[in-house]
């Protein structure tokens, strides 16, 4: 038994606990903790598989964003929840045996973990992103490369995606309701006498956090980075001067007109880097088109890509929080 | 063994050992601000012990200047924290445990 | 076959949130059963493209080996969407609380029917 298996036996067990917890508990609010607990969990096991990139994101997203909208959306709504009917029960444990059961079975036929010698790994696609990229792309980052330049048109569609998620939840939980319309809540206002030090913290940290965030887009090509996690986490440092300072002032910052300018603009980018590409006479988000040297126009074109991936996550977050925010405590 | 890699472990393995001591902690301590001290030595003590122990064992500087930063911004998020979780609480009326639990 | 555990460690953990998803009548409930199920999917997903004795796949000098970059991708794209979803869920939620007081599907469904008896 290697460390790397007692680690990863270790995590795992963490984990089934967090899910075990998630489903046995009555409180949301502690069940929305745990899942974000869950997530920074999964992101260590991430780590552990070499999945950098993924852990990044895992991390920022998981136990970040989708903490903070669970814990939105149940101050809007109720915390506790009614017991389960027993009926419910046996039947979905039912469908989770008989599921897992041939889940299972279809395992057998799977290659050992971590051999060098799978189909995954034989594959010549393999030596095209890690060998061949180098020299058609010269982005040290493979997942990068992968992403912006080999895979090009899943990351337009998943940037369309963020963006209707997006126009959806401006849809459903748009109007912002400010102060002039109810009482001052605390989620407009802000906090007040008591909480100088969380205050005066959070504004010092706010440059190092946007700053970090521009590090993390730019630098995508060389380390584990790119346009979805720079998005989220500079979402995450507005995020904590609404919680801090109160909406209000958040949207004084960075208000409603230039996100919802924001939101579609990067989808705009990345489409149009492909109109580009086809006006240049190459095909649809092909960049050696983009300048006179082949890899100069991949990396022009991973660059601009990226910017608008961040772009349009970083909008589509901040809405999303302004959303479940601002849509005013109900009880 | 030199004796930068010897001290390095033992920082790491005082760091594990601030951790562990801080999960007895939040499991075993009678009273919510009390457990927030304990989460606060987990953040704090184990694991920026830990980074220092990592930090002796840098192989470049581009490494030991990252592991500096995230220590520098730990000693800052961390203790505003756990303020703000005994505040919050604070706020909410919770009164703290003063004299022996009856 | 001991090199299998990590798959089935994902799966028992896939059927743990799908167990989430179907025996609780909480909307909130399901949507965080929804995420564990989400999550333990892409940890079957990279445990794919792992090597052993591989690097994290950022090509340098020194390495030769590497874990496979297209898990990777796909994953990264997959954690995106997954929020985005979440998030759309919640939205709804929260419109379902103030249309009919619950967040629980068997009373909001009761409350629909006696509503619109259709």
């Amino acid at each position: 038994m290697t460390i790397f298996t007692a680690i990863d036996v270790v995590l795992f067990a963490i984990l089934v606990a967090c899910a075990l917890g998630i489903a046995r508990l009555r409180s949301l609010y502690a069940a929305a903790m745990l899942s974000g607990l869950f997530s920074l969990t999964c992101a260590s096991i991430f780590v552990l598989q070499d999945a950098v990139d993924v852990a990044f994101t895992e991390a920022a997203v998981g136990a970040g964003m989708t903490t903070v909208l669970f814990i939105g959306a149940l101050a809007l709504t109720r915390s506790r929840e009614r017991v389960t009917l027993p009926t419910r029960s046996y039947l979905a444990l039912a469908v989770a045996l008989a599921a897992g059961g041939a889940l299972l079975y279809a395992t057998a036929d799977l290659p050992a973990f971590s051999a060098p010698d799978t189909p995954v790994q034989q594959h010549p696609v393999t030596e095209r992103y890690l060998l061949t990229a180098q020299q058609e792309i010269a982005v040290p980052n493979a997942v990068t490369a992968v992403l912006a330049s080999y895979r090009g048109y899943d990351t337009l569609g998943e940037v369309a995606v963020i963006f209707t998620a997006g126009v959806a939840v401006l849809m459903l939980l748009g109007k912002v309701r400010g102060t002039t319309e109810r009482t001052p809540s605390a989620a407009s206002g802000g906090l007040q006498r008591h909480h100088r030090v969380l205050r005066v913290v959070s504004k010092v940290l706010m440059p190092f956090i946007l700053l970090f965030a521009f590090y993390v887009q730019f630098h995508g090509d060389y380390g584990p980075g790119g346009g979805f996690q720079a998005g989220v986490i500079f979402a995450a440092g507005i995020v904590l001067y609404a919680l801090v300072f109160g909406l209000n002032t958040a949207r004084q910052t960075l208000g409603l007109v230039a996100l919802r300018l924001l939101l579609p603009l990067g989808l705009l980018i990345y489409a149009g880097v492909g109109v580009a590409t086809l006006l240049l006479g190459g095909n649809f988000l092909d960049y050696n088109v983009l300048a006179t040297d082949p890899v100069h126009g991949q990396h022009l074109g991973i660059l601009l890509v990226e910017a608008g991936v961040g772009i349009t996550v970083a909008a589509a977050m901040i809405l999303l929080f302004y959303s479940f925010a601002g849509r005013g405590v109900s009880r | 063994m030199s004796a930068l890699t010897v001290a390095s472990w033992a920082l790491i393995a005082c760091g594990a050992f601030f951790a562990l001591t801080g999960a007895v902690g939040l499991m075993r301590l009678p009273d919510f601000y009390t457990r927030t001290h304990a989460a606060g030595i987990t953040d704090s003590a184990g694991a920026g012990l830990m980074l220092l122990g990592l930090l002796l064992q840098a192989e470049s500087f581009a490494v030991a200047i990252r592991l500096v930063l995230i220590l520098l911004f730990l000693v800052f998020t961390s203790p505003t924290a756990a303020h703000a979780l005994a505040q919050a609480a604070l706020q909410d009326g919770l009164k703290p445990l003063l004299g022996r639990r009856r | 076959m001991a090199g299998h555990y990590n798959y089935w460690m994902a799966i028992v953990l896939m059927m743990i949130g799908l167990y989430i998803v179907i025996a609780h009548g909480n909307l909130v409930k399901k949507l965080l059963g929804l995420s564990v199920f989400q999550v333990s999917v892409f940890m079957l997903y990279i445990s794919l493209g792992k090597v052993r004795g591989g690097t994290a796949p950022i090509i340098e000098a020194a390495y030769t080996s590497y874990s496979h970059p297209l898990p990777h991708v796909l994953i990264l794209t997959a954690i995106v969407v997954g929020v985005a979803t979440t998030a759309l869920g919640l939205a709804l939620v929260v419109r379902i609380y103030e249309a009919y007081g619950t967040i629980d599907e068997d009373v909001a469904r009761a409350a629909e029917r006696k509503s619109d008896p259709r």
